[in-house]
């Protein structure tokens, strides 16, 4: 094998330069674009009696009967499209958040702190990864349920008689879940952003009679663009799909997409329809994906032309 | 003299231990060019930069149009400034750079449109109006932020060593249109450079500094270069060459013994005592005999070097070296009339001959 590779690369030499990505490539073709590609094939089938598919006698008559069709219609009932909304809601509240708490730290790290804090305060940004994201979310339980910290503390305080049941296993307790373990993913990308920011230019903005609302607005905001539309790439995707969370903080009342496919794969063992649904949302990610794409590459022309 | 347009009292600049600006004192009048010329580090663009409001004072006050603008803050200002790297907002097109401080003032829109043409025209950019900063050259960059400043008819306009970032041909030319412009439009500028020969082109008046302080300031720009007050600034201003002597006590026409060498008489008001001073280049000349009614000093020949319009000639005298510069409009003959170890003497008329602080 490593000699065949060897002999094809003396052969074709045009091919040295793809040598390195080789093994990269190999990776994801065999555990990602396989168990893709046999997603999308199960998306088109039907669910076995005791989960599996059905198997297809006759095939002509499956593929015109548009029967291989059934589980995507299926995924526009109403009951789900009700899911995909509040998915839908929930990240994108998330990622303003993240945006809106993430931006003010990324702007004084780059800009106000000290040069040298500068590393340890990013570091202290990613430190939360250290600890498992299950562990750090099971601690929000504690914090959150009825007899938690912050009931508890409240409480204690006098401030009200009864604790708070909305606290955990609510949309609040998602969405703070959410925004908790998403935020160094919308703080990096905009620190690296903003630290690039040319501060001669909030100088120009002042001294042509700019204060410093509208010099941030005007001047800062659109610098710091692609660092803004990364964080929100960074954050949105992953809180679209998340199931850890709203299973764990949201209980039963607050299912998400990311639920919705789970419970299609291991509770209902309806693998066709969890893949139908998983394809969906993928192609959803993919043109948001494209839009972003499109937008920074508009702009990279507009530079360099 | 009417009220001065800028006035700068007594204003010193101190970072912890460090005095970028010490002590400066400076009246600008309503419409002039004024050059702040000195070597980097000397602190001229803290000073301008205090003007602008980006740095606070940390001793004394600036007054424009007679009020101390200590409160206000740099948008409030009726000052703009053109950066040294021109801080051009990447994310706009020329004509929405321009149109920045205008839309702030809540001009008119019909009216924005009018003067940002008018303004490209001025500055001749027209038709590049939908252009973005990186599309541009460092002159037409140049010139838009010229013109972002211009037109908010500031009361003085600084720039910060504008044309520092332009290759050595665009920089003459954007000398000129500099001067013109200004003596068009009759807006005050205050320019930093540390090129004496651009400060020496453009200004009517030059400030030199060295070390946070003001070292001169020249009614005309042939003052400073004629009479430089300091070594400092004769060093700065051309090369020069510079001699040590004893001033004789008097007023008026005084004695200048030199060392082993001749005395002659000067007219100074400096304290008597040993002393610097200072004979330009040019002004020298070097013969085979002595001249009558020069100073003339025996010296040995050390190198030639033919400069096209210019020959200098370096010289040895008293184990110095000093440089003469003459003009090639004599015949060709005349060059190489003396090679390198030949006895020569160097000479200048007295009155040239500049006595130093």
């Amino acid at each position: 094998m490593a000699q065949a590779i060897v002999r094809a690369f003396q052969r074709f030499p045009s091919l040295k330069p793809y040598s390195l990505v080789l093994l990269g490539l190999a990776l994801l073709t065999v555990f990602f674009f396989f168990p893709l590609l046999i997603m999308l094939l199960y998306s088109f089938a039907q669910r076995g009696t005791y989960g599996g598919i059905k198997p297809v006698e006759d095939l002509q008559q499956y593929i015109f009967s548009f029967q291989w069709l059934s589980n995507y219609l299926r995924s526009f009932e109403p009951i789900y499209i009700e899911i995909y909304a509040r998915s839908l809601w929930m990240a994108v509240s998330t990622t303003m958040l993240c945006l809106l708490i993430g931006y003010p730290i990324a702007y004084f790290i780059s800009l106000k702190a000290k040069p040298s804090m500068k590393n340890l305060l990013m570091t202290l940004v990613v430190v939360p990864f250290w600890t498992s994201f299950l562990i750090r979310t099971y601690a929000w339980i504690i914090i959150l349920r009825s007899e938690g910290l912050i009931n508890n503390t409240l409480i204690a305080l006098g401030l009200i008689q009864q604790p708070i049941e909305t606290l955990l296993y609510s949309e609040f307790a998602v969405v703070l879940g959410l925004v908790y373990g998403e935020l160094p993913f919308m703080i990096l990308p905009l620190y690296a952003s903003i630290e690039k920011l040319d501060t001669a230019l909030l100088e120009a903005a002042g001294d042509l009679g700019a204060n410093g609302f509208w010099t941030f607005w005007k001047v800062t905001v659109p610098a710091t663009m692609p660092g803004i539309l990364a964080g929100i790439v960074l954050v949105f995707i992953p809180t679209i799909g998340a199931f850890i969370t709203p299973d764990l903080l949201g209980g039963a009342k607050s299912i998400l997409v990311g639920n919705l496919i789970q419970n299609q794969f291991v509770i209902a063992r309806d693998k066709p329809f969890g893949s139908a649904i998983s394809f969906g949302l993928t192609t959803f990610v993919l043109m948001l994906l494209y839009l972003y794409a499109r937008h920074s590459t508009r702009k990279e022309k507009a530079v360099f032309i | 003299m009417s009220e001065p347009v800028l006035d700068i009292r007594n204003v010193s600049k101190r970072f912890g231990s460090v005095t970028a600006v010490d002590n400066v004192s400076l009246q600008i009048q309503r419409g002039e060019f004024f050059s702040l010329l000195g070597p980097s580090g000397c602190g001229k663009t803290t000073l301008l930069r205090m003007i602008a409001g980006f740095e606070e004072t940390t001793e004394g006050q600036i007054l424009i149009n007679g009020k101390d603008v200590a409160p206000l803050p740099p948008y409030k200002r009726p000052v703009n400034t053109v950066f040294q790297h021109y801080s051009l907002f990447p994310h706009m097109n020329v004509s929405q750079n321009i149109a920045f401080g205008l839309e702030r003032k809540k001009t008119p829109k019909v009216e924005i449109g009018k003067i940002v043409k008018d303004s490209l025209d001025l500055v001749r950019l027209s038709g590049f109006e939908k252009r973005r900063p990186s599309q541009l050259s460092g002159g037409q960059k140049q010139r838009v932020a010229l013109a972002r400043a211009l037109v908010m008819h500031p009361e003085v306009l600084l720039l910060d060593e504008p044309l520092g970032a332009l290759d050595m041909k665009l920089r003459k030319e954007m000398q000129v249109e500099l001067k013109n412009l200004q003596e068009q439009l009759k807006i005050t500028f205050i320019f930093v450079t540390h090129d004496q020969e651009e400060a020496m082109v453009m200004s009517d008046r030059i400030a030199v500094m060295n070390a946070g302080k003001i070292e001169q300031v020249g009614k005309s720009c042939s003052e400073i270069y004629e009479h430089p007050r300091t070594e400092f600034v004769a060093n700065f201003i051309g090369a020069t060459n510079i001699f040590e002597a004893n001033l004789n006590s008097g007023n008026g026409e005084r004695d200048l013994q030199m060392p082993k060498g001749p005395a002659f008489a000067v007219d100074s008001h400096r304290n008597a005592g040993a002393v610097k001073f200072t004979v330009r280049p040019e002004k020298m000349q070097l013969s085979a005999q002595e001249i009558a009614g020069r100073v003339c000093l025996p010296v040995k020949v050390v190198d030639e070097i033919f400069q096209g319009t210019n020959t200098s000639w370096v010289v040895e005298y008293h184990g110095a070296r000093y440089t003469i510069i003459e003009q090639n409009s004599k015949v060709v003959e005349e060059q190489g009339r003396f090679s390198r170890g030949d006895d020569a003497v160097l000479s200048w008329n007295p009155k040239h001959t500049v006595v130093l602080e």
